[in-house]
């Protein structure tokens, strides 16, 4: 920008749909997380690891036995859950980041029925109630900051982000008093078995539920008119209103379905992987879940591979801790990167870069 | 149960020390257009790599060791950790045009685990402190003592309330005091202003928005970052407590929108949540749970985000970019 007869030194310009074909962008995407792979390893190489030892001991200890892959099965249930559910809102520029208070409010009204009703119904009524329960609990708790951001345009980022610090403490004072089991123990008791999701092949059944949402998601998204109106608003409100689509009502339909998936989801953690309630059983699900849902390109089916990628690491970095003590958070650092250099490969596929002089052939 | 004002207020200016300076970073960062949501991540990475210097500064310095130095030090390591953690995340949003929210996220994720990282990996190396790292108590002492003379801090009412704090709530009171100043009075500020309502006028207007954004975001950055060694410095008592800051970056934040974006509101805003964080501790009221008394600042904070959306006063409004990417060809 300094003199006027100089071009600029690196140009950037937006490519058109038609100059990557789908083979060449996920080329990109492979080869970032490849790199991002390789900047891990140099950090375990720092570290005084050998990388590919490393790296073999997390497969290894998620795949090689049959508790391995169930540790990261169960990790990843609610990692794909919640990512599925945020994707119907992302795909409407509508950035609901409180899955976590979503998971949270679902888990409270599940276990409501879990601890009170138990013995007053048969066990497929009482889980199927439990079920939609956490549906309309975390559906509630998303469609709120929906309405306000319908009516008075109230910035939803911030309001979804406030209400899962609610949530949490709502569960932490119903743990530490009215629904806690020993008293003094500021732990709500184990469910009884009536009240637990059973098992198919080793792991609860949530993850049949999570398999067909992947399915219905995709449909839902790409072949239905809801997820046409959803595609239209997150384009331009101002189109969805010429087009005479009720904005607040899809909003708020889009934010409660998301939110409900999102309660299902924390139906799942409490009555199939904890069998109880904690303040803290989103652990996190609702914030990675974010990262996946925007990686995925809010493609169901990828998201179903890069939360499996989520949870091998963190499933194998607790085992590399063991063997060669280096911290477990080091699963933090190295999604960290992956994440950073996916987000960066992006930008490679939606723009051009020219170098000042370098051929422009560019069209 | 006799509850003492003035010594509450105290703790709760101290407990609200990190919040100033994590909030009063987001400000400068939010009002260029960028919501990071990495305050989290900066804090915890800014607590590890103050820890870390102060630490191995106090080793090789032995008896000699002086709490300035060691204060510069840990100012320094904090602010460069945070101003690393958020050039990063002004690459990938700025430059390369990356999602706020996500990239937000990816940096706390990123952030926490270099942090965690760098706190077991000392507590771990570090032979013969039996798995647990402190600092010399000259150190420790200094960190919290107030800068003024005793006899200033002996005037009562006024000496404790406005004369027994440590450094760093000072400085951080002067870091607010001057960014309100810099948006507000200058004439760079008021471009950074103008960047974060409507880049393309900015930018029309000549004056080069990707500077702004990237200048803003690194040094918010790094002024978040201190929040998190004041934390370790002064509240855990310079020990690194594996998740003593976790939730710090994110209160920081909900304090952002609580001030309206305006950082002198950040002063009494920090001492405020500072204060609703102890209050549980200092007044238990019987029928009043402790864990609904820690939500009361996120409750507030959402009342404050309804209303001011509810009266659109433009003054009191987000800055309008907030959370979107920039690209001139796109305008």
């Amino acid at each position: 920008m300094n003199k006027k007869d100089k071009a600029p030194l690196i140009r950037i310009a937006k490519r058109s749909k038609s100059v990557l074909s789908p083979a060449k962008v996920w080329a990109i995407r492979i080869a970032s997380l490849v790199i991002a792979i390789i900047i891990g390893g140099i950090i375990f190489a720092a570290l005084g690891a050998n990388p590919f030892s490393a790296y073999g001991l997390i497969l290894s200890s998620s795949f090689a036995k049959a508790t391995g892959r169930r540790q990261v099965f169960k990790l990843m249930i609610p990692l794909l859950g919640t990512a599925l559910a945020l994707a119907p809102c992302f795909k409407m520029r509508y950035w609901n980041i409180g899955g976590e208070g979503q998971i949270t409010m679902g888990a409270m009204a599940a276990s409501y029925f879990a601890l009170f009703w138990v013995d007053r119904l048969p066990a497929p009524v009482l889980l199927l109630v439990m079920c939609l329960a956490g549906a309309l609990f975390g559906g509630i708790w998303a469609a709120i900051p929906a309405v306000f951001r319908a009516r008075w345009g109230t910035n939803e980022t911030l309001f979804t982000l406030m209400l899962n610090y609610i949530a949490i403490g709502i569960v932490a004072w119903l743990q530490g008093g009215p629904w806690e089991g020993k008293p003094g123990s500021q732990l709500i008791p184990q469910f009884k078995d009536k009240a637990l999701l059973p098992r198919v092949m080793g792991v609860h059944c949530g993850w049949i539920i999570v398999a067909v949402l992947v399915v219905v998601m995709y449909v839902y998204l790409n072949y239905t008119k809801h997820g046409y109106e959803i595609s239209v608003l997150g384009e331009s409100e101002n189109t969805a209103r010429y087009a005479g689509m009720d904005v607040a009502k899809v909003t708020v339909r889009t934010a409660f379905l998301s939110g409900a998936i999102c309660g299902i989801v924390g139906f799942m953690l409490a009555s199939g992987t904890n069998g109880s309630l904690q303040s803290t059983i989103a652990n996190g699900a609702g914030f990675t879940a974010i990262t996946i849902t925007w990686l995925s390109q809010l493609n169901p089916f990828a998201m179903v591979a890069i939360s499996l990628m989520m949870a091998v690491l963190s499933k194998g970095s607790g085992n590399v801790q063991t063997t060669y003590g280096i911290p477990a958070s080091i699963s933090g650092i190295i999604t960290g990167i992956i994440l950073m250099s996916m987000l960066a490969c992006e930008f490679f596929v939606n723009y051009q870069v020219f170098f000042r002089r370098g051929k422009e052939e560019g069209r | 149960m006799n509850f003492n004002l003035i010594r509450f207020i105290q703790a709760a200016v101290s407990n609200g020390a990190p919040l100033l300076f994590g909030t009063s970073g987001e400000i400068l960062t939010e009002k260029s257009g960028n919501l990071n949501l990495g305050v989290e991540g900066l804090m915890f990475m800014g607590g590890a790599f103050g820890l870390a210097g102060v630490y191995y500064y106090d080793k090789a310095a032995g008896d000699s060791v002086s709490v300035v130095t060691a204060t510069i030090i840990a100012l320094l390591c904090a602010f460069a950790a945070g101003c690393l953690g958020s050039l990063i995340y002004s690459f990938l949003t700025i430059s390369l045009r990356a999602n706020q929210n996500v990239t937000g996220l990816a940096l706390t994720i990123f952030g926490t685990g270099v942090g965690q990282f760098v706190g077991e990996y000392m507590r771990t190396t570090s032979a013969g402190s039996g798995g647990f790292i402190s600092v010399s108590n000259t150190l420790k002492e200094g960190f919290i003592a107030s800068p003024f003379p005793k006899a200033m801090q002996g005037i009562p009412v006024i000496g404790p309330l406005l004369f027994s704090h440590n450094f760093f709530v000072y400085l951080g009171i002067a870091i607010a005091l001057f960014l309100s100043w810099f948006m507000g009075k200058t004439r760079k500020g008021l471009y950074l202003r103008a960047v974060g309502e409507s880049p393309a006028t900015a930018d029309a207007a000549g004056i080069s928005v990707e500077k702004y954004k990237y200048l803003a975001t690194v040094i918010g950055g790094g002024i978040s970052a201190i929040g998190g060694v004041v934390y370790t410095m002064t509240i855990a008592g310079t020990v690194w407590m594996r998740d003593g800051l976790s939730g710090e970056g994110w209160i920081a934040v909900a304090l952002v929108i609580f001030c309206l974006w305006r950082p002198i509101n950040a002063i009494w805003g920090s001492v405020l949540f500072g204060g609703l964080m102890l209050l549980y501790l200092w007044l238990p009221v019987p029928f009043i749970p402790s864990q609904i008394y820690k939500v009361v600042q996120y409750m507030v904070t959402t009342v404050v985000l309804i209303i001011v959306s509810m009266r659109q006063k433009r003054e009191n409004q987000p800055p309008a970019s907030l959370g979107s990417a920039y690209f001139r060809e796109e305008r």
